[in-house]
């Protein structure tokens, strides 16, 4: 039960982008076509959960016991950007299809502060190693949803005709409130 | 170098190259932390520190950091100084700490520190760096504020915790997640306006 409550609330009640504001470079940079901001999901779903399993272990077996928890951004990054490095030199072996499908967003990734922050979360949060799993999981969930609805949105905005000064940034962000209006319809759901 | 150009390093970060309403860089922190004014200067504070000294640090190590592997290597400066902002702020403020909560460690992947490591300390002097580093720190900090202030005022009435008119006619959907978007399209709309003009 308590794993639904996780997933339900990462999803749709404290979606990452929309009530966290958590991920928004890549959710206004790569969501002009659905077909990228599938691929960008995609990708992000994938670090995410190697990531937080790998510094879930090294918070729980290196810094507590160690007693060096001031670390923790250090180590974080380094782990998120190495993982990066290697996911991307796996697929090219391993995957050479998902690879092309991926390769672009992959270096994109190291500076996606969604996948630090769920790192740090799932410390703050106290979770165990199966919630911290389920948690990145939904997440990026959440993050999928919200880049393709977004994406949907913008490639009808693409045709309308808008006041100067409003293109481009302005009337994104303008766009990203509405659905982060509509999310909010979610809160109360779950505590 | 003149010192002309050394002021012009410094003020491009603060106007004609705003992070903020013209790059369009670190919008994670600029959305989030912005509920009030205090807490955007805060946040803009803390980033123009950790701009100021990994600029000033990289620009010194940018002979010896081999090429390839100076992504990594900034990396780690940039979070060291993070470490410094963190541990301080949990010390002597910790109810400013508490406000901004995750995002304090989250500098580390704001676009805009490793953004002029790359772009600007990588390839410049100490000094002509730590001024960039300045100037686009305040350029944040100053956005930050702004947006804080229109989101405070807008949402509860107050600037800087002072009443500037009855919190019953706040629209508490500017201090909320919606808000943020809103409030930030309209300020970036009317620089875009005024650049123009």
């Amino acid at each position: 039960m308590s794993y639904i409550l996780i997933f339900i609330s990462a999803v749709f009640v404290n979606n990452i982008v929309l009530s966290q504001f958590l991920g928004i470079c890549p959710f206004l940079g790569v969501s002009k076509k659905i077909d990228t901001a599938l691929g960008m999901s995609g990708a992000v779903a994938f670090v995410m959960t190697i990531a937080t399993i790998f510094t879930y272990i090294i918070q729980k077996f290196v810094l507590e016991p160690f007693n060096i928890g001031f670390l923790q951004t250090i180590t974080f990054i380094l782990i998120i950007a190495a993982l990066v490095q290697l996911v991307e030199i796996i697929l090219k072996k391993v995957s050479p299809a998902l690879y092309q499908a991926l390769g672009v967003f992959l270096p994109l990734i190291t500076t996606n502060c969604a996948i630090l922050g769920v790192a740090i979360l799932v410390v703050q949060k106290d979770m165990n190693m199966i919630e911290s799993v389920v948690f990145a999981i939904s997440t990026a969930i959440g993050f999928g949803l919200a880049l393709i609805l977004f994406a949907g949105i913008r490639e009808q905005l693409s045709m309308v005709k808008l006041p100067k000064g409003m293109e481009g940034t302005p009337i994104s962000l303008l766009t990203a409130g509405l659905l982060a209006m509509a999310f909010m319809g979610f809160a109360g759901i779950v505590k | 170098m003149s010192k002309n150009s050394n002021l012009q390093v410094f003020l491009n970060g603060i106007i004609k190259e705003n992070p903020t309403f013209v790059l369009i860089l670190g919008m994670c922190p600029t959305l989030a932390t912005t509920t009030s004014a205090i807490n955007g200067l805060s946040m803009g504070l803390a980033t123009t520190f950790v701009l100021l000294g990994s600029n000033v640090v990289i620009s010194l190590l940018k002979n010896i950091i081999p090429d390839k592997v100076r992504i990594p290597a900034f990396i780690v400066v940039i979070a060291t100084f993070v470490s410094v902002v963190e541990m301080s702020m949990q010390a002597y403020l910790p109810a400013l700490y508490e406000s901004l909560g995750l995002f304090i460690p989250l500098i580390v992947v704001n676009c805009i520190v490793l953004g002029r490591a790359e772009a600007f300390a990588a390839k410049n002097n100490v000094l002509r760096s730590a001024l960039d580093g300045l100037g686009m720190g305040l350029g944040f900090s100053m956005a930050l504020t702004l947006l804080g202030a229109a989101r405070e005022l807008l949402g509860t009435g107050k600037i800087f915790g002072l009443n500037i008119f009855p919190d019953k006619y706040g629209m508490l959907l500017f201090v909320l997640a919606p808000g943020a978007f809103i409030a930030l399209g309209y300020l970036i709309a009317i620089v875009n306006k005024l650049k123009k003009a």
